[in-house]
Order: structure tokens, then sequence, then C-alpha cells
């Protein structure tokens, strides 16, 4: 069992079948009888539909139907919904327009859906789509963030293209402090926009049975309850009882899976429609077109400080792009996930933020792996740095000077801290990365022609949004509790039961081994389950690293609960009182008698209740509904080291080290291969990806050709340590994990990147091009 | 469109099928044979997810058309571990080398191919020879040392 328990580094159960090509994805699938369907999407960014024909289509061999935006609004179905309420400076509710599931009368970006077709073979559909011919009143697109406010109206409904404009802060105290500075430090400043590229493409099959009005959606989605959810309570597709949801196999989601998609409810409205099984599976270029995107934002940000450079207040003000729609949970993220952020490690008396969040005639952006948190630190960890400079002091000592240092601490911009050690995760980074030899490695790189320079990066994250009451406070549409269950089996194997869910996470080991260390059950006999609504009751699913604190601490609860009811069937069997009896690795032991009994001979007992106490219910199956106290606060300290060939302006990570505090691990292999993937997705933000759409709202990087993937070559092996401030306000002192790499390390990278070349300002991605510019200039 | 009729080795086994002449060999193995661990990531022949063994070596699925494949031997990841696990698989899982999966089967079937070919020595070369495999997830750290390992492995004939 001691190699089994919390802590230790178990090999994944999952992997059986992943390592075998055995792994179950929603597009290996298959129902009999199934249709295939095929998008038509708009080739252009804004325009009206003056007409549709569908004429050449529908006469195809093997089509079963066309159907249209218009069709869907004619059978009375809703729009897709933004769930979460903004509201502006002046308390207006944020302005929002309609996103229907197919355009009717205009597109508003390119790739938009405007009809599906049905038939019997996805390349009869794919080829049937291109004879859609669509008749378009074109009109001038904006895709640049910075010009969507001035440029002429997109939707009568949201004028100036500005959903809301967003503060919080005490403006006042913030302003005061800048006036009264000795200094301060001014940075504009862009956060790229990106495309999340999970490497399975999105896809769907939705199976509607007529006989019992039933309907089925195998779907790629990191939470199918609130796929449900939205599906009924604001599409009305189906009643929540008659829609199952199962999310299978997901090959990766960092977001891109939240949100209810046009495509899956298109889809399952034409099964209801048509009475018959479709599928879809998105092509990679539907993915770049149509998948939620993530960050875009521009920012100017001031930064006030005392002759000693302590920090006296932080301005902020950035425009978010929003894309043509409000996304599922876009308008949280440039706000309560970005704003909220701005104090990062540091004890800034006063902050203000200001958001503008605008629509364009792109894509619609949403949560991105970190989703607003590598926002706001890219923001905080830049300017910082650039502080540092002015202010004649190193990067390093201006973070001491700044650091919290006492906890719980309670931020200017609405957040309660409650544990965290900075300067130790500061100084255990500062150690791995051999900071103070730098400068040898950078005479050594320049006796090669080289340049070499290191930065520094200090985050801190908020993990599993909560309490919901709080969220609900501030426009959340939905809880964010998270609910599990364990119910032993009578042969004494556990299956477990979570709302989350898991499509790259290893929690069917995570889980295994918290709950196997709880119940002193062998992993091996526990199977966790997830993923499919008709399994388990509800689950508010996997984002924003909320599945272990939010998710695990429910289930340890659930299996606190087992253990209780445990016992008194087991102080029954041995003559005694609960409170005499004792439970450890898996056994009850009664102090006075030493008898004792397993765990597995008490849930026989439950489950057989032949000779059970008096009034108790039989069976061992215990749930639990669990609701954070506050957020937890993972933190961490990074080091990126780079060195430049000045010629060709090629950047190479020459090493990365991080040092994080998640709280306490459950299983650090598994947390290390989290850092390890976050870091990649950030390193890819700062030196290779970025999405480009032309100024007529083309996209310009559709493809692996024009979007640069981060590539084994491009990155090196990590430096990676761990830090342990529990918790203090979860059963399991856990914080999370999985999106800090993506969070800290962009500002680490260009931080690297600025001290390389000499220069003050420096914007992501630092391609070749931009990075020998800059050398050649200096 | 014109369907083709092709008979193939396919993991020791010989199997017909006909499918449309324009069918890709993932198409084939995928939708035809059933052989899903062969996975579809991108529609350029980048991603590398579809990297199976053409006659012993490594190939992109969506590359070959089906009709090419008429005659040789394809080996997929669901062939390569038939009553063990083959050291590469035993590798990758031993060094956490997948996360959610999708890109696994690419990518085992790729070291494999490296390490025949005797490029799987260091980890300059893995990385250099993992260049037309794409994964989002693992930051490619623990890929690069299962894929190492799962070569020592294969050149010590332990596992094997």
């Amino acid at each position: 069992m001691a190699d089994q328990s919390i802590g230790q580094r178990v090999l994944r159960k999952e992997d059986a079948r992943f390592i075998a090509g055995k792994g179950r994805y929603t597009d290996d699938i298959n129902l009999r009888g199934q249709a295939y369907a095929c998008f038509v999407r708009s080739t252009v960014a804004r325009a009206g539909i003056a007409s549709l024909d569908l004429t050449a289509a529908e006469s195809v061999e093997g089509v079963i139907a066309v159907l249209t935006g218009r069709q869907i609004a004619e059978d009375g179905l809703g729009t897709l919904p933004c769930g979460w309420m903004i509201h502006s400076k002046d308390g207006n509710p944020m302005k929002q327009p309609a996103h229907p599931v197919m355009a009717a009368d205009s597109v508003n970006y390119l790739g938009e859906p405007i009809a599906l077709v049905v038939a019997e073979t996805y390349q009869i559909a794919r080829d049937a789509a291109d004879l859609v011919v669509v008749d378009y009143d074109e009109k001038q697109a904006v895709s640049d963030v910075t010009l969507a406010q001035a440029h002429d109206q997109l939707y009568e409904e949201v004028p100036r293209n500005t959903v809301y404009e967003w503060e919080l802060g005490d403006r006042e105290a913030t302003m005061a402090a800048i006036e009264g500075a000795h200094h301060v430090t001014r940075i504009k400043i862009r956060n790229n926009r990106l495309i999340p590229n999970a490497i399975e493409p999105r896809a769907a099959i939705a199976d509607f049975n007529p006989a019992t009005e039933d309907l089925t959606l195998y779907v790629t989605s990191q939470n199918p309850h609130l796929v449900r959810l939205i599906l009924t309570a604001f599409i009305q597709l189906a009643p929540e009882h008659k829609l199952r949801v199962v999310a299978p196999d997901v090959g990766g989601g960092f977001g891109s899976k939240i949100f209810v998609y046009s495509e899956e409810t298109a889809l399952s409205w034409a099964s209801r429609r048509l009475g018959m099984a479709i599928k879809w599976t998105a092509e990679r270029s539907e993915s770049f077109l149509a998948d939620a995107h993530g960050r875009d934002h521009y920012t100017e940000a001031a930064l006030a400080m005392d002759d000693e450079g302590h920090f006296l207040g932080l301005h902020v003000k950035t425009q978010a792009n929003m894309g043509a729609y409000l996304s599922t949970f876009a308008s949280s993220v440039p706000t309560y996930l970005y704003g909220t952020l701005l104090a990062g490690q540091y004890k800034t008396p006063a902050i203000y933020v200001e958001v503008d969040a605008v629509l364009t005639n792109t894509a619609p952006v949403d949560a991105y792996r970190g989703a607003g948190r590598p926002e706001a630190t890219y923001v905080l960890e830049r300017i910082v740095d650039v502080a540092a400079g002015e202010m004649n002091l190193s990067p390093v000592e201006i973070r001491r000077r700044n650091f919290i240092t006492n906890f719980p601490y309670a931020t200017p911009v609405a957040l309660e801290y409650d544990t965290g050690d900075y300067v130790q995760t500061l100084d255990r980074v500062l150690e791995l990365a051999e900071w103070s030899s730098f400068e040898a490695r950078k005479a050594e790189s320049e006796s090669r022609g080289k340049l070499r320079g290191i930065g520094l990066s200090c985050y801190i994250e908020a993990c599993g949004l909560a309490p919901s009451q709080v969220a609900g406070a501030l426009g959340a549409g939905v809880g964010l509790w998270e609910s599990g269950e364990i119910r032993f089996n009578p042969t004494g194997s556990v299956t477990v039961l979570t709302g989350t869910h898991s499509h790259g996470q290893g929690h069917e080991t995570t889980f295994a081994q918290l709950v196997s260390d709880r119940l002193g059950v062998p992993i091996n006999d526990i199977e966790v389950v997830h993923g499919d609504t008709s399994r388990l009751d509800f689950g508010l699913g996997t984002y924003g690293s909320r599945s272990i604190a939010v998710g695990g601490s429910a289930l340890a609860t659930a299996s606190d609960k087992i253990v209780e009811k445990g016992r008194k069937i087991a102080a029954h069997l041995m003559d005694t009182s609960p409170e005499e009896v004792d439970f450890e690795g898996g056994v009850y032991t009664a102090r006075q008698s030493n008898l004792n009994k397993t765990i597995q001979e008490i849930a026989f007992a439950a489950y057989v209740p032949h000779n059970y106490p008096e009034g108790l219910e039989p069976g061992l199956a215990e749930k639990a509904f669990y609701d954070p106290d506050n957020f937890t606060f993972p933190a961490g300290a990074y080091v990126c080291e780079v060195e430049i060939d000045p010629q060709t302006g090629v950047v190479t990570i020459a090493r990365f080290s991080a040092v994080d505090d998640f709280g306490n691990i459950i299983n650090p292999m598994i947390v290390e291969g989290q850092v390890h993937g976050g870091l990649a997705q950030g390193i890819g933000q700062a030196l290779l990806e970025n999405c480009v759409y032309d100024s007529n709202g083309q996209l310009v990087t559709g493809s692996y050709f024009d979007y640069c993937m981060p590539r084994a070559d491009d990155l090196p092996s990590f430096q990676v340590d761990l830090e342990v401030t529990p918790c203090t306000h979860n059963p399991l002192g856990v914080k999370g994990c999985g999106e800090a790499g993506a969070i800290g390390s962009p500002p680490a990278v260009i931080n690297a990147v600025a001290n390389a070349l000499g220069v003050r300002d420096f914007d992501m991605p630092a391609t070749p091009e931009k990075v020998w510019r800059a050398a050649a200039g200096s | 469109m014109r369907r083709v009729s092709i008979q193939l080795q396919v993991n020791n086994k010989s199997v017909k099928a006909v499918c449309p002449a324009n069918a890709t060999l993932a198409t084939l193995l995928r939708e035809h044979l059933g052989l899903t661990g062969t996975h579809v990531g991108c529609d350029t022949s980048q991603c590398g997810a579809c990297v199976v063994h053409l006659n012993g070596v490594s190939v992109k699925a969506c590359t070959v058309l089906a009709a090419q494949a008429n005659g040789p031997e394809v080996v997929t990841i669901e062939g390569i571990g038939s009553d063990k696990l083959h050291p590469m698989q035993q590798a990758f899982r031993e060094h956490h080398g997948l996360q959610c999966g999708f890109c696994t089967p690419g990518m085992i079937m790729s070291g494999i191919d490296m390490a025949n070919r005797g490029q799987a020595t260091t980890e300059a070369e893995v990385r250099k020879g993992l260049e037309g495999n794409i994964c989002r997830c693992t930051g490619y750290h623990n890929i690069v040392q299962s894929i190492l390992a799962g070569a020592g492995k294969m050149q010590s004939g332990e596992g094997a």
C-alpha cells in the first residue's frame, strides 16, 4: 500500500489503454446507421447574407438534408448564451449581440457556421457543402483590438462595439499614489492572440431516439453536465432528463472544450429533426477557425514607486478582444480572472484596473489555459522588470522589497490569499537556476558571438473559483462547487464518481490514490468514473485548475462519510460502540477487544445486512457536494535563460527553472507533467505562437504551416521543483497545478529576451525577425 | 468516387477492403478496419498523430493513399505489443510520456522507428527526430525521456 499513498509517483492507470491505442475518443465511436455532417462556413469576416442557394447541394446523391440557421430560428431554438454577467462602471449590464447557433441574416467572423449538410458519408457531405452558394453583402471588418471601439458599429445593440467598461479597485487612491510618486514606470503591452490547438479536434455525435425522445450527445467536452444544462436551460434543445451528454476520452482541452459551441448544438437539433444519429468531426482547419481563441489584450499600465522601489500604486487599462460573439465564459476572463490577479505576489497598497471588452470580426475569445491570469501576470511581471531597470535595482531585489510576507493577505483587488512563502520560492528557484553564476555563462556565450539573457517571473494564480455565493454575486450563472460519490460494491471494490473531467490530467490515477489513501483500498480495486451525465448526478467539470482542490475535496468528504458509516457497522459487528472503533489502513479495530474488520468486510455486511445495526440504512455509498470557502492560491517563481544568435535572431531557451507551490501534492509525477505542459504553452506564446487576422478579418494563421506550434526541438528539458505551503481551507491542503506553467512562463521568457538584447520593451512572440531587428538596432 | 479493392497485411493479418480511391491509409485503418488507435489530428500532414509503420518505416497514414498501401505490410499501434507491451510502450508509461493520449500512438510509432534507425541515442537526436510529431500536453520533456529509455530497452533486448 505504501507505494500508492498520497505523495507517491504512482504510474497512471489510464495509460494502459492509451499506450495500446485503445482509448475511446469521440471520433472513435460509430453508431449503427449514423449520418455525417459537414458545416458550410462563412468565407468572409463580416457580411449580410443576401441569399443562400441550397439547390445544388441538396441534389447530390447521398445528401440527406441541408439545414440552415433560419430553420433553427424557426424551430424556436435559443441562442448560445454567455454565462457570466458583467456590469460596467456606470452600473449597466454588459451589452451583447445574440449569438445564433448558425448564422441566418449576417456573418460576423470567418468560419462562422451558416448551414449544415447531412449525408450518408463525410465525403459526400463535404463535397456537397462546397456547392452551397452564399451571396454575401460584404462590409468592412475589424479584427484589431485597438481599432474596434472607433470602427463602425457591428451590432445595433452594442454601441462603440464595447461589451462593458469594467473597473476594479480604488481609482482615487491609485491616481493619488501615481501623482505623488518618486517614480512612475509606464508600459504599453500586447498579449498576443493564441489558438488552443488541443491535438484531438472537436467532435460530436448526436443520437436522437424518436421512440423515447431521448437524445444522447457524445462530445469532446471538459464539462458534460454544463453542456447538458446549457443545451436545456438556454437553448431548449431537450429537457434535462431526456438529454445524456457523454464526454469520453478527450484529447486535450486547455479551455477550448469548456464551451458550448454551435456545432454540437446544431448537430443535436439536426439529429432530433431528422430522427437519426449524426456525426461531425472537425478538420484541423475548422479548429483554427472556430475553436474559441485565447488572450488578445492591449494594455497600458503605470506602476508608482517610492525612492526605494516600494510599490505605491498600479493603474492598468486594458482592451480585451472578445471576438464576434461572447462565448460561454468569455466575459469573466478579462475581469474576475484578470483584474483580481494584478496584485501578484506584491503588497501594492492601491490598484485600479479598467477593462474595455470589445467585439471584433474574429472567432470568439474565451478561456485558454490560465484564462486572464497569464494576461495579468504578463503585465505585472513585465512592468516590475522594467521598473527594476529604471530604479537601478536588480529584478530579484525589487521583487524581494515588495513581497507579501504575512498571511492571510487581503489584496486591493478583492482576493484574500490564505498562504504562501514567496521568499522561499524565489530563493529556491534562484538556486536551481544558478542565478548567481549567470555572468560567467553570459561571458561564455559572448565568446561565441551569442547574446545571453536571464529573466525572472513570480506569479500568483487563483484556482477553484469559489465560493458559489460570491461567484454568483459577481455575475456567475452557475454554482462552482463540485460533487463526488464513492460507492463500495458488495465484493469490496470501489467505484468513484467525480463531476470533474480528465482530458490528460490523470484523474483516474490521482483520485484513485486519494481514495485509496483515505479508505485503505488498493488502487487497482478503485475505478474512477467521469464524463457521463447518466452515471453521476451533476458536476461542473474541469477548468481553472479546480479538479483536485474542489473535486478532490468532495471525494475526501465523501470518503470521510464512508468511514463514519462503516464505523457504525463495524462497532455493531464487534459488539462495541462506534467511539471505541479506530480506522486505519482499511481496517476497523475495536480498541478494547482488539477485534478487527476490514472495510471490505464491512461493505459486504452493508449490502448483506443480516447482522446489522438497528435503524441504519443498508448500503455503503456516499455523496458529497463541496463548495469551497475561497479560491486557492498557487504561486511560483520561474527563471528563463535564453541564448540569442544575433546573426539569425533565433532565440534558444538555454535553461528553464521552475519552483511552484501547489500546496500538498498527491502525485508528483503527474504534477510535474502538468508544469512541463504549461511551460511549453507559455514558451510557445512567448517565442512562436501568434494568431494573425488581416484587416479584412481573414485568418492568416489557419494551419500548422502558419501557426507555429512548439515542437520538441524548440524546447529544453525543464528543471522543476516544488515548494509546499498547504492550502488552509480545504481538507486536502491542495491548490491546483494545471495552468501555472502557462501563467508564469511568458514574462520569464520575454524578460530574458529583453535582458539579452538590452531593450526595455519587447512584444511577444519573440520571432527571429523581431529579435534580429532588435539585435541589429542595439 | 471510384472504389478500389485493397489487399494488405495489417498487424500480421491479411486483410481485404474496398474503399474510395481517394481514401487515405488513415481512413482505411480507422473507418474500414476499425483500428482507431491511429489518430488524425490535422489535415496538413503536420501533427504526426497518425504515424504507422509501412514496410518497417514510419509514415504518416494521412499522407499515404490506401491504394498505395496495396500489398505491403502495415503495423499500427495495435500491432506492436502482442502478448505484452512493446518496450517503447512500457517506457512511455514508466516515464509519464503521455497525458491525454491522443498524440501518443504516433509518438510511440515514431520513437520505435527512431530507435530502429539508431537515432534515439541522445536528447538532441530525439528532439530533432520528433520534428514531425506535435504534442500539446507534455511539453515533450517526458516524451524525450520515454523514447531514450524505450530505445535503450530495445537495444538491450529488455522487455522485447
